[in-house]
């Protein structure tokens, strides 16, 4: 694949880097990543991908606009709202570089699609905001052998963690399982500061290129966190769990199966 | 004893124990909290009977969805 003139200036600040340079930039062009949420997280790392020219991106959500997400959600524009978040996406993405192909899936991602939907693509981003489709989409990543970025936001704080076969321990190693729904309360409406979504979902994006290129270190092994009030960045050695109920040794998680949401996760 | 919690190095107790420890730092969702040790994970049914030695390293690693709700705290 030869780059035309208008590629080789689009990207230049890509090629010019050594750890990028052509060979990268074609593997970016080539590459295919599904991005689970349009949302907070999604936002910020579906641009930055797309602009990065990575050539394929898989983009799922049902919902659509609503004015209050507008406050994080900078894929999404006043003009947007009612609209579906995946074809909004779609519309920024394709704005900003069209030269890329954009999936649209507006639909719930769910025991009986995940497997069909993660398939195609080289790496994944966890973008969603509830633990059910969180171990979800953990379980499925680890089934399928499919490397991802896991990625959590509240108020004033994140985190991030990347797992890829085969390169330490996952989502579930560290929570074993979601809070019960019935617990009570076991989840109440939040807040977050909307430039915590541009920082955690741009570091998502930011694994998914290093994996693509195959340079640098990844946060396999390692949970990230991020404290804004306090400024400071964290990275948290994980164990592996042994006894890892989808990746352990003796593994009893053998497809992905949904969980019962949380009724304030329904609205 | 002097133990790291969290990246920074604090005196507590001989003996403290997990469980101690969650109650002593006021660890938001204290029941849904997963707790490392030396880089190994202590299962939450042995918070109560899992003794911290001198020089040990914890961490507390929280569940984070995606902004929109938190688990609530039942304190």
């Amino acid at each position: 694949m030869a780059f035309t003139n208008e590629q080789l200036e689009r990207y230049s600040r890509h090629i010019i880097l050594k750890e990028v340079g052509v060979k990268g930039q074609k593997k970016l062009m080539e590459a295919k990543v599904l991005i689970i949420g349009a949302g907070g997280l999604g936002a910020p790392a579906a641009l930055y991908l797309a602009a990065a020219g990575v050539g394929t991106i898989g983009i799922a959500d049902a919902d659509t606009v609503d004015i209050s997400n507008l406050q994080r959600q900078v894929i999404h524009s006043t003009p947007d709202v009612g609209k579906s978040k995946v074809e909004s996406a779609k519309e920024s993405m394709l704005a900003i570089n069209p030269e890329i192909t954009v999936n649209t899936y507006r639909k719930f991602v769910l025991a009986k699609n995940v497997m069909e939907l993660i398939a195609d693509y080289d790496f994944i981003i966890d973008g969603t905001d509830n633990f059910p489709a969180k171990f979800l989409i953990n379980d499925a990543c680890v089934l399928a052998g499919k490397p991802f970025s896991h990625a959590g936001i509240i108020r004033f704080k994140g985190q991030l963690m990347t797992y890829v076969p085969g390169e330490g321990p996952c989502y579930r190693c560290v929570f074993k399982e979601p809070p019960p729904p019935d617990a009570v309360p076991t989840c109440r409406e939040a807040g977050v500061i909307g430039a915590m979504g541009g920082v955690i979902g741009s570091l998502q994006a930011m694994e998914a290129v290093k994996y693509i290129i195959g340079k640098g270190k990844l946060l396999t092994g390692s949970l990230m966190t991020y404290d804004a009030l306090t400024m400071e960045f964290r990275k948290i050695k994980l164990p592996h769990r042994h006894d890892c109920a989808v990746c352990g040794d003796h593994a009893t998680i053998t497809e992905p199966f949904d969980y019962e949401q949380a009724a304030c996760e329904l609205n | 004893m002097k133990i790291t919690v969290a990246g920074e190095k604090k005196e507590y107790a001989d003996g403290t124990t997990v469980a101690q420890l969650i109650v002593a730092e006021d660890v938001e969702t204290p029941q849904y909290v997963s707790v490392s040790v030396n880089d190994e994970f202590v299962q939450t049914d042995d918070f109560d009977t899992t003794e911290l030695k001198d020089g040990d390293e914890v961490e507390f690693l929280y569940f984070m969805g995606g902004g929109a709700f938190a688990l609530g705290e039942t304190r």
